[in-house]
This record gives structure tokens, C-alpha cells and sequence, in this order.
């Protein structure tokens, strides 16, 4: 059977006049309706190109990636990106930027009450509608990048792409953040592809994890599944058996087979 | 020996009772007074300093024209032959014999419509060299060169063209503004952080949804600061277009006045002229502060 989202042998080169880049090859995957994926790699190794072309802001050389058996070739709300930096407009207010994203999406089948409606909905779903008339500028780095994810739901997404969304933040607010992604997952079944560089966020978070070779030509080295039970509770797996299994096999990979060698 | 004892020991106990009492109210008056007094300190360490300069300058400028044969006229002398044009900028004798308003007026309104003129040709052509790199190589360099060509220049070619001087005027003041317009707008296009652009996808805004809601917001900061040059610009050529296409106006004012060798009526035009400049560029610096406010903090 078609997988819901499938990548299908994906090439990637960059030219810049003679010289040719080979930036990824032979990717071939699949990920189901409600899955969560996470791919991680060393940095450089064209995990955000892949996501790129997933979310059609990149085309790829060779090979395409499919949604529902369609094609994807261009960006699209029905594929909602989570942008590392949160990308919001600074001069539209949290709300704004939100209801900016649900008027185009929803320009048809809702009206403006609706709209209204559903804007609030999504920012409380990221607790932040107490900040809903602030300006991006006013707000911390982690309400910035809820704001974002709140944004890419109410685009009611296919698939969600979240591209490093905990990167720039500290561990703390990052372990929050990470909480809220899990209960809306629980709650909305959305099937996300993240894109992360942190071995427990991976396990914590993904049904299965993506493992990339190094670049150039970065290929899939390993696919892992992380067969534990949802909800899961950050506490509870600290010393969870199959979790720190499935971590050692991630670290193993990343730090054993593919160590990260800097060009000489 | 005891009762007094006691006795001052309430005296000393009630007062800091009521002083308990007391200090909201007292505080409360005390930091309104101070407040008042702290901006209040204020206002003369910033009005002082340029009063004291321009005595000492009157100073200066009448002693070095006070005695007879000076060439250009004393402060006295400037109040005492131009008192009629000082108190009265608002009176209309007929012709070209106007008070000052009026001469500013007629000047301000060539300036407003050689603007407005060249703010919305500015920033369309701004936006399209920005935006598309063919239409920059394309007009990038004519910009260029004739964005060094002094307004005044063009002036004989705009009055052979329109065989008039009013939108001859009009013409210079819109040429002289447009060039740091487009070229500001450009810069700002272009500026546009390809992360807006990646959200612009996402959502699939159409052109002109794109237009008006990530490239002029992001560009305001950009495009504001062409817009001040631009109004500084018009400002200076106004006085001297007009010095040469005559009529109602300011600058024809000035050139009126050198031949009638009214000097004290020049000077009192010329610091009208400072002041009106110094009001319009604050005022596009007010509308740029007021429009870009949630643009700068990112």
C-alpha cells in the first residue's frame, strides 16, 4: 500500500557554475497518517534540504515526494513549516500573524466569525492567547515558536514540518515546548516530519527516527523504531529500558559509525 | 519621676503612629512634586543652551553691522524695515504684494504635489528594481547617473516641455525627490528576509497580497528614510525653481526682494524658510516613527 507521505528516491544537487554539490541521494521513506518522524543528523548533512523539498520551498534533482499519491512541486498550506527562527511578522501582533495564515486557508469555507474563532482556538491550544495582542518583538523566544506552531495548525496541515522548532531555545523552556508538541500530537493526530539535531528530543518525541549518513551525498543509514507506549511521560522513561535502548542505538549511530569528520 | 517617664514615652508613641499614617499621602505629594520638578529640570538645560547661542549670534551680527556702511542689515534694522511683513504674514494687497503665508502656501503646494508624485512613482519603481534583477540591471545604472544631476538642471528642459511654469516646477521638485525614494525602496525590496518569503509561499499569497502585506511593511523602515530625504530634497529645490520661474512663491519672493533691495525682507523669508523645512521633515520623521513601530524591534 501507497504510504501517506513518500519520498521517492530524492536526488539532490546544488550547481554554483562548474561545480556540482551532491547533497542527498537515493532517499526513499514512507511515513503513515498520524506518524511522527524525526530525522537527525550531524549538521550538513541536508536535513533541512530535505524538509525543503518536502515542504516545496527546494525542488529536488532527481525523484519527488508524494502526498496521497499526488505529487507535491510547489509550497502549500497543506503543508505547514515550522520555521526554525519562527519567521513571524514582526509588525502584525501574535493574533494577527495567526488570523493572517487562517484568512488565506480559510478565505471560502469559513466566515469571519469562524475565522475569528478558530484563530483564538489555535492560540489557545498553545497557550498563548494572553499574549494574542502583543507584537512578536514583546514576546520571549519560546512564545515566539509556539506562536509559529499555532500558525502552522491552523493551516490544518496534511503533514506538519517543524525544522529544528527547539533549536534556538534553552533546555528548559525547550522541555516545555516539547511537552506541548506531544499533547497536541495526542490530541490532533497530526502526522509531523521533524527535523532535530537532539538524540532524547528524537526519542522522546518520534514513532520512528530517521538517521542520516554524513554529507555530501547524505543517504538514510538507519531507520529506528521507538516502540513505546503513548503518552509518555519525560520522567518515566528517564529509566525506561527500551528508551535508553532505542537512545544508545541513535548515539551509536551518530557518534560510532558516522562520526562527524570536519573537512580538513 | 515615673509619670513624665510614661509620658514621653506616649508622646514619642503617637507621632510614630500618625507617621504611619502619614507617608502615603506625604510620599505620594512628594514624588508628584519632584516628578514635576525633574522634567521641569529639563526644560531649561534643553532651551537654554540654543537661547544663549542665538543672543550671543544677534550679538555678534549687530555689532558687526550696526555701524553705517555695513552691506548687509542689523537684526534692529531687519525688525524695523520688515515689521509689516513679521506681524502680518496673512495680508493680500493684490499681484505679487502678499504676506508671507501666502507666498509659503503657494510654494508648499507646488512642493506637496511634485511629492506625492514622486513618493508613488518612487516606490513603484523602487519595488520593481528591487523585486526583479533584470529590471535592475536594466534601470540600475541610468538611476545612477541621473540621480547627480542637480534639480535646477532640468528646469529649461521642463519648461520647454510643458511651455509653463507651474508643472515645470512641479516637474523639478518630483525629480529632484524621486531618486533616493527608489533607491531607498530598492535597498528595502531587497532587504526582504527570505524567511518572510518562505511564509509568503507557504500560505500562497497571490502578488498583490504579497505587495501589501510583507513587502511594503518590511520596506516601511527603508522607504521612510528615502521619503525624509526626499522631502528635505524638494524643499531645497523649491526656492530655487521658483527664484527663476517667478510668480507667487517664496523663492520669487527672494529674488523680488534682492531686486528691490529689500535685504531685511530676505532674512525674515529665509528663517521662515528654515522653519517650514524643519517642519516637514519632522513630520515625515512623526509618520514613519507612528507607521514602522512594531517593524524595527524583531
Amino acid at each position: 500500500m501507497m504510504p501517506y507521505l513518500k519520498f521517492d528516491h530524492i536526488d539532490k544537487s546544488f550547481t554554483r557554475g562548474p561545480i556540482e554539490t551532491e547533497v542527498l541521494k537515493e532517499i526513499t521513506f514512507g511515513i503513515e497518517k498520524g506518524e511522527y518522524v524525526s530525522i537527525i543528523g550531524h549538521s550538513g548533512c541536508g536535513k533541512s534540504t530535505l524538509l525543503n523539498i518536502v515542504a516545496g520551498l527546494l525542488p529536488a534533482t532527481n525523484g519527488g515526494v508524494l502526498l496521497e499519491g499526488l505529487e507535491v512541486n510547489e509550497p502549500g498550506p497543506d503543508r505547514a513549516v515550522v520555521f526554525q527562527n519562527h519567521s513571524l511578522l514582526p509588525w502584525l501582533t501574535v493574533y494577527d500573524n495567526v488570523r493572517l495564515a487562517v484568512d488565506k486557508v480559510f478565505s471560502s469555507s469559513k466566515t469571519r466569525a469562524e475565522r475569528n474563532a478558530w484563530t483564538l482556538h489555535n492560540l489557545d491550544l498553545v497557550q498563548m492567547t494572553h499574549a494574542k495582542d502583543k507584537r512578536p518583538g514583546e514576546v520571549s523566544g519560546g512564545m515566539k515558536q509556539r506562536v509559529g506552531l499555532a500558525r502552522a495548525l491552523s493551516m490544518e496541515p496534511k503533514v506538519l514540518l517543524l525544522d529544528e522548532p527547539f533549536g534556538a531555545l534553552d533546555a528548559l523552556t525547550r522541555a516545555h515546548l516539547q511537552d506541548s508538541v506531544m499533547a497536541i500530537h495526542q490530541k490532533l493526530g497530526n502526522t509531523v516530519l521533524m527535523i532535530t539535531h537532539d538524540v532524547d528530543e528524537a526519542v522522546l518525541l518520534s514513532d520512528r527516527i530517521m538517521m542520516m549518513t554524513n554529507g555530501p551525498s547524505a543517504r538514510i543509514g538507519e531507520i529506528l523504531s521507538v516502540p513505546l507506549a503513548r503518552p509518555r511521560k519525560r520522567l518515566e522513561l528517564a529509566s525506561n529500558q527500551t528508551y535508553l535502548k532505542c537512545r544508545q542505538r541513535v548515539l551509536e549511530f551518530l557518534y560510532e559509525r558516522h562520526r562527524f569528520v570536519e573537512a580538513a | 519621676m515615673n509619670m513624665p517617664a510614661i509620658k514621653t514615652e506616649r508622646a514619642v508613641a503617637m507621632p510614630n503612629v500618625a507617621a504611619k499614617v502619614l507617608p502615603l499621602a506625604v510620599l505620594d505629594r512628594q514624588s508628584a512634586i519632584s516628578r514635576t520638578l525633574k522634567s521641569l529640570q529639563g526644560v531649561p538645560a534643553k532651551t537654554i543652551p540654543p537661547l544663549v547661542v542665538i543672543g550671543l549670534f544677534l550679538l555678534i551680527w549687530e555689532i558687526m553691522c550696526r555701524k553705517a556702511g555695513a552691506s548687509l542689515p542689523a537684526p534692529s534694522k531687519v525688525v524695523k524695515d520688515s515689521w509689516e511683513l513679521i506681524v502680518n504674514p496673512f495680508f493680500d494687497n493684490g499681484g505679487l504684494d502678499k504676506g508671507l503665508f501666502w507666498h509659503l502656501i503657494a510654494s508648499l503646494q507646488r512642493v506637496a504635489f511634485g511629492y506625492a508624485l514622486a513618493a508613488v512613482c518612487g516606490i513603484a519603481l523602487g519595488t520593481l528594481v528591487g523585486q526583479s534583477t533584470w529590471a535592475m540591471r536594466g534601470l540600475d545604472p541610468i538611476f545612477q547617473v541621473l540621480r547627480t544631476v542637480p534639480p535646477l538642471a532640468w528646469l529649461p528642459l521642463s519648461l520647454a516641455a510643458f511651455r509653463d511654469g507651474q508643472p515645470s516646477a512641479v516637474f523639478v521638485i518630483f525629480i529632484t525627490a524621486i531618486w533616493p525614494i527608489i533607491i531607498n525602496t530598492a535597498v528595502g525590496i531587497r532587504n526582504i528576509p527570505q524567511d518572510y518569503r518562505n511564509v509568503a509561499q507557504v500560505l500562497r499569497l497571490n502578488q498583490l497580497e504579497f505587495f501589501w502585506k510583507i513587502m511594503i511593511p518590511s520596506a516601511a523602515p527603508y522607504i521612510f528614510t528615502g521619503l525624509r530625504i526626499g522631502i528635505g530634497l524638494s524643499w531645497l529645490a523649491i526656492v530655487a525653481a521658483e527664484m527663476l520661474i517667478g510668480g507667487v512663491g517664496i523663492g520669487f519672493f527672494i529674488w523680488d526682494s534682492w531686486n528691490s533691495s529689500r535685504l531685511s525682507d530676505i532674512i525674515v523669508a529665509l528663517i521662515y524658510i528654515g522653519l517650514v523645512g524643519f517642519i516637514l521633515d519632522r513630520i515625515v520623521a512623526q509618520v514613519a516613527t507612528l507607521i514602522t513601530r512594531g517593524t524595527a524591534a524583531n
